[in-house]
């Protein structure tokens, strides 16, 4: 799979804690100092040690993250959670107070925003109100001084890249909103830039028109093979776009990673949370050295070496509902929801709620108030520190 | 609120008021100075009513050309000068913090509480010899010996800018406080300087504003008639100044309504001609 390029990826490095690293079984070389510099380093962006603070509160704290050419990557988080804050240093448009950020070899730290070469799509789209769409997409041609026939030519290009051609002497406030985000996106793009960096881009359309226009963004990337991070919230978004998604929190960076690794393996409680849907579960030693969950020994899940307590993050789509006894954790059904695509079984097991979800082929044959047995995979069940 | 059109008599009521407050204050006035300039005017009495045009035709020599084109000029240059210094100083205030922005605006507010009398004499001591900013300069090494700098054209034009300023910034601000902040960013990002990306895009978004800024302080200046004579020669006389003089001192009401419905036509043109401008531009 063309996905493993998160190997290039790092989260803060030596500042995760031991036990959060438990989660990155089949990414073990992610905490591998060496495979950061024999990385490819020089090109693409990186950020080594990146904080910024404003006044007492720190809106990024130390991050330190390497995106190699070509890369599509997205910051998710919650808001608040510092994406934005690091997105617009990487733009210029505010400094870091600590660290420093290159570009394809060379510190641009200090470089002003207009000298850095890139492409950038706000929230707001902030279309130029006073010019026409053609007028909107040459802005950056114009001001670098090239001909007019040249801005001209391009112009055309990116029209046609954004099935929009003939658009060029509309006025942008005649768009509709795909249109307009389109328009925004052919500006950005229109000096061929090193980066290309997009701030919610979607978060003003309607949700279908989302799902098409982040396919699109997706192919576009892909096709034009430029260096691309995304800012959002939305996890949909970033699974659908991402080569890498990086998960932050707190200012801090989480988890880098593929999007299914992600899913597949978060690496701490938030991500797991944060990601999709799951259930957290209490997960303890016994006398024996076992790993018991609610109550019940679950054979092949073992906690880190010292640890007496963690937390199991098992998809809900990973909960096998069988009958009680036989070593499966004793549970009561509290709740049953239809979504006609898929079933949710809500289970109350040990004063905790779990979730099974299951298609309609394999619909549980269970009702409310009914005793059940839970059965958990340890192969999809990730043991997270506390 | 209630949306349809008003659909009887009685809906228009509210309307009542302000319009009799127009008509008696200002279209009975402007009616009776346009009557007036047809009058004929006694030698060593007031007038007597009558339909000529002596006052429109007396007006049309070249010295009243002269004080016209300098009134237009003054008003034009005084207009220029507080849009020029008046859009940048209020795009940074609506870029400063809120606690800056209000002490700002308190203090460019109060300048509208001074009247124009105030100001006049305020500026004519600054500018005088003996108590003047020359003699701040001597003391700081900048000049050698302390001088007037009234009256000259320079003195009223600086007075007549501080007048409109405020008039200015409280027009342009409401406009530069909505604009997006977010569109000096891409423009940034897009390429252009900080200062490339104000001509470019905070200026001409702003053009409509502007423009009737222009317009207002235009029609602003062309009406001072205090300063003008406090802080300049006679050639920097007003065509306001003349129709003071005319009206007041020589007692000649018929030929000051003439110039002051002259005065007001041209202003009118000059308007109409801006606001044709700037809808072509826009139509472009």
């Amino acid at each position: 799979m063309a996905r493993v390029q998160h190997k290039y990826l790092l989260p803060s490095g030596e500042k995760v804690p031991e036990g959060r690293m438990k989660g990155w079984r089949h990414t073990s070389h992610l905490t591998n100092q060496a495979e950061l510099t024999c990385g490819d380093r020089m090109s693409g962006l990186n950020l080594n040690h990146v904080t910024k603070q404003f006044g007492n509160f720190t809106a990024v704290n130390d991050v330190s993250l390497s995106v190699p050419d070509g890369t599509f990557v997205c910051l998710l988080g919650p808001s608040g959670c510092g994406k934005t804050t690091l997105m617009r240093m990487i733009a210029g448009l505010d400094l870091p107070t600590g660290g420093s950020i290159e570009l394809g070899g060379s510190d641009i730290t200090a470089v002003p925003t207009h000298k850095r070469d890139l492409g950038m799509v706000f929230q707001s789209l902030a279309l130029f109100p006073h010019l026409t769409v053609g007028e909107n997409i040459a802005y950056s041609l114009r001001i670098r001084g090239t001909p007019k026939d040249a801005q001209k030519k391009r112009v055309d290009e990116l029209l046609a890249m954004i099935h929009l051609p003939g658009f060029a002497d509309r006025s942008v406030a005649k768009l509709s909103g795909g249109q307009r985000q389109r328009v925004a996106i052919a500006r950005a793009l229109a000096i061929s830039p090193k980066l290309f960096l997009l701030d919610e881009p979607l978060s003003a359309l309607d949700a279908k028109l989302r799902e098409a226009m982040q396919v699109e963004l997706r192919q576009l990337q892909q096709r034009l093979g430029i260096t691309t991070i995304v800012v959002t919230h939305d996890q949909r978004e970033a699974m659908t776009m991402a080569d890498t998604v990086v998960v932050m929190n707190g200012g801090e960076i989480r988890q880098a990673a593929a999007p299914v690794d992600i899913y597949r393996r978060p690496a701490d409680s938030f991500v797991a949370d944060f990601i999709g849907q799951t259930n957290l579960l209490p997960v303890a030693a016994d006398s024996a050295g076992r790993a018991s969950v609610l109550g019940e020994v679950v054979e092949g899940i073992s906690l880190p070496a010292g640890a007496a307590k963690g937390m199991l993050s098992v998809r809900p789509e990973d909960v096998q509902l069988t009958a009680p006894g036989h070593g499966a954790i004793a549970g009561t059904v509290t709740f049953i929801r239809d979504l006609g695509g898929a079933i949710e079984t809500f289970v109350e097991a040990g004063g905790t709620q779990v979730i099974a979800v299951s298609s309609p082929r394999n619909r549980p044959d269970v009702s409310v108030g009914q005793s059940v047995g839970i059965r958990l995979d340890p192969a999809t069940s990730v043991v997270l520190a506390r | 609120m209630r949306r349809e059109p008003p659909q009887r008599l009685a809906d228009y009521g509210p309307l009542f008021f302000p319009a009799g407050m127009l008509i008696v204050f200002f279209v009975v006035p402007f009616a009776t100075m346009i009557a007036v300039s047809v009058f004929q005017r006694e030698q060593g009495g007031f007038y007597t009513p009558a339909f000529v045009f002596d006052n429109y035709a007396r007006f049309l020599s070249l010295f009243f050309g002269k004080v016209l084109g300098f009134s237009l000029f003054l008003a034009i240059a005084v207009a220029a000068a507080c849009v020029v210094i008046g859009i940048p100083f209020t795009y940074l205030l609506s870029r400063s913090p809120r606690k800056i922005q209000i002490v700002w605006l308190v203090a460019l507010l109060s300048i509208l509480s001074l009247s124009e009398v105030m100001i006049g004499f305020a500026w004519s001591t600054l500018f005088s010899r003996t108590a003047g900013i020359t003699n701040l300069f001597v003391w700081l090494g900048l000049m050698t010996q302390a001088q007037a700098l009234t009256p000259s054209f320079g003195a009223v034009m600086t007075a007549m800018t501080y007048q409109a300023f405020p008039y200015t910034v409280l027009v342009l601000y409401p406009a530069l406080v909505r604009l997006d902040p977010t569109l000096t960013e891409a423009a940034r990002t897009l390429g252009a300087s900080p200062v490339k990306a104000f001509f470019t895009v905070v200026v001409p978004a702003l053009r409509n504003t502007i423009l009737a800024t222009l317009i207002m302080v235009f029609i602003f200046a062309l009406g001072s008639y205090l300063l003008p004579q406090l802080l300049g020669r006679p050639q920097h006389w007003t065509l306001s100044v003349l129709i003071t003089d005319q009206a007041i001192y020589q007692s000649n009401m018929p030929f000051a309504a003439a110039m002051a419905v002259f005065l007001v036509l041209v202003s009118l043109a000059l308007v109409g001609l801006a606001l044709y401008a700037g809808q072509q531009r826009q139509a472009k």
